[in-house]
């Protein structure tokens, strides 16, 4: 008995881990409530879900906007960029959130999608800290990427084999880099990439493997990894904010059809002076409008 | 009279409270049924619309997974999973076998009582911690190994943290079919002038072997299970697992990815056929399992016997 109801918990555990990890996207579409945004205050709910790295600066955002209006209450939830897109195409959410564009295929498949842009986020090239040098072209970023250039040597620094830190196919901060750096038809990124699954990991690995080179959100940049820049271009927010660095990519929010009553007012207090401000202390870049 | 009808209400209530506690434990084992039974349906569901438009044999054979591009090629990953495995199995199962019989047989109870719950305490550690530690200190350890190309993150690191990791499954199941040989097999032996030892080579283990064989099975479900401390050392990386040089041992210096990695690190981000492929790879997953399971169980069904 004991085996079998090992072997039970041992088939369970396995469907858990093939299918536990999908978030779940809100259960019921909230209606829209009151369209009267009264200067008396809002109230009522809204659902966000999607982009991981649009995540924290969302909660900080309806954080902000629920101790303006204490009867909004502003759930934000996970899910990836892709879920984001999804979820606010099929209605089951509010908003959705997305941390690159939204692709042709998924405007195709939901026409309605407006795309808000609440905020822009750099997207930093990072070395090992070891690693002798300061900063790469653009296209000898690229090359390593592709797995053309293997060597530290080939561009400039010591005779040791690169080692490509990647995230996985799906990623939004992969997304926004692919189309960025590599170019949208250009090469894949070499398979003999190390491929991690958050910024984190990348930051972890990156700052603990010798002689490696990886890409990380601006927020996720600290003294455990080397910051390169490119072209000649620091990777800091003022760079990235005056648009002399090359890689920055949109965080976006998403609604179905144009925002109205309380949604509308949560995207006018994000894009409004008081609301950017937090966007700049996250450490992302304000939107210019 | 009186008394009769006193005991026999008495008898009543007693059987209703034993027939509700039957129905009430046929109640719970149903619903774990019938749990499996639906997350088996779902996963199959999901993964059927993968199934049918790239096709069970091109998913089993292809050996390119790029889903942005539209190729969906389960071979590496299929790899990925076997030989990290194996490696545990290679790693992990003498040792766990020395760890049962040593239990079984040889350690004195004072000893036995610490030993023991050490090892399982070992099945109680998440594995988000042994991949933390893999990542941390064994990936670095491996990485001195001086072959070009080497990162540490691989089938080997892997293999190590997974091999640790099955330890308590194997030694458990293997420890209770050790003990389970009859007293008189080991009497009979020793009584024929034979040393411990090699009654315990010549005779224990032999009659064992079932429930042995039963064990490292399990474990082998365990191995091909196990999600996240993999991906944190295995390095994720979409190859087919190949020697780093001309020595056939540096396969495991290289990186793989493994089933589970290939599902728990896409899920979050995939769409459409994306999705469904990852469902479709569950499906894989769920089958092997079942079949590792399955032979488990008859082995210790035929020990049983």
């Amino acid at each position: 008995m004991s085996r079998k109801t090992f072997m039970l918990t041992g088939l369970l555990v396995l469907a858990l881990a093939a299918s536990g990890c999908r978030p779940t996207p809100a259960p019921t579409p909230t209606p829209a409530p009151s369209p009267t945004p009264a200067e008396a205050g809002l109230s009522g709910k809204i659902v966000e879900a999607g982009s991981t790295t649009v995540q924290p600066l969302a909660e900080k955002l309806a954080e902000a906007f629920s101790a303006k209006y204490p009867q909004v209450q502003i759930t934000v939830q996970g899910g990836g960029s892709s879920v984001g897109v999804k979820s606010a195409g099929q209605g089951t959410v509010d908003v959705g959130a997305a941390s690159r564009e939204v692709k042709d295929s998924e405007l195709q498949e939901f026409p309605d999608l407006v795309v808000h842009t609440i905020a822009r986020d750099g997207i930093a090239i990072v070395a090992h800290p070891d690693v002798p040098l300061d900063g790469l072209t653009k296209e000898q970023v690229r090359d390593i990427f592709a797995g053309e250039i293997t060597n530290w040597s080939d561009v400039g620094g010591p005779d040791r084999p690169i080692v490509v830190v990647s995230r996985e196919e799906g990623s939004g901060t992969r997304a926004a880099f692919e189309e960025m750096v590599m170019g949208k038809e250009g090469p894949p990124i070499v398979d003999t990439a190390i491929l991690q699954p958050s910024n984190g990991a990348v930051r972890t690995t990156v700052a603990t493997t010798p002689d490696s080179i990886g890409y990380l959100s601006f927020g996720y940049l600290d003294p455990s990894v080397k910051a390169l820049s490119i072209d000649g271009v620091k990777a800091t927010v003022e760079n990235a904010a005056s648009g002399v660095y090359p890689v920055v990519r949109p965080l976006n929010l998403l609604t179905k059809g144009e925002p109205d009553g309380l949604v509308k007012a949560w995207l006018d207090f994000i894009l409004s002076d008081e609301g950017q401000k937090i966007v700049v202390e996250e450490g992302y870049i304000a939107v210019n409008r | 009279m009186r008394g009769r009808r006193l005991s026999s209400r008495k008898g009543t209530s007693r059987s209703i409270v034993d027939r509700s506690a039957r129905y009430l434990l046929l109640l719970s084992a149903l619903v774990s049924i019938f749990v499996v039974f639906l997350i088996g349906l779902f996963t199959l569901r999901e993964g059927l619309p993968a199934l049918r438009e790239i096709g069970l044999g091109s998913l089993l054979t292809g050996r390119v997974w790029r889903p942005q591009r539209g190729e969906f090629g389960l071979l590496a990953m299929i790899a990925g999973s076997v030989l990290v495995t194996m490696g545990a199995m290679l790693l992990g199962v003498p040792l766990a076998l020395g760890c049962a019989i040593f239990l079984a047989e040889v350690a004195p109870d004072r000893v036995r009582a610490v030993v023991r719950p050490a090892v399982e305490l070992l099945a109680g550690i998440p594995s988000v911690i042994y991949g933390l530690f893999g990542m941390v200190v064994l990936v670095p350890l491996v990485r001195r190994v001086p072959v070009p190309g080497n990162t540490g993150f691989g089938l080997l690191s892997a293999s190590i943290v997974l091999a640790v990791m099955i330890l308590p499954t194997i030694t458990n199941i293997a420890e209770d079919a050790i003990r389970a040989v009859p007293r008189e097999y080991k009497e009979g032996s020793l009584a024929l002038g034979t040393t411990h030892w090699q009654t315990i080579v010549g005779v224990t283990l032999p009659a064992a072997r079932s429930g042995i064989v039963a064990a490292i099975i399990l474990g082998v479900g365990r191995a091909l299970g196990e999600t996240m401390a993999m991906i944190m050392v295995i390095g994720n990386s979409i190859i087919f697992p190949k020697p780093l040089d001309n020595n056939p041992l540096t396969l495991f210096l290289s990186q793989a990815r493994t089933l589970t990695g290939n599902i728990a690190v896409e899920i979050s981000y995939a769409t459409g056929l994306h999705e469904s492929a990852l469902f479709a790879t569950g499906v894989v997953l769920f089958v092997l399992i079942m079949i590792v399971n399955t032979t488990a169980h008859l082995l210790i069904r035929e020990r049983a016997r």
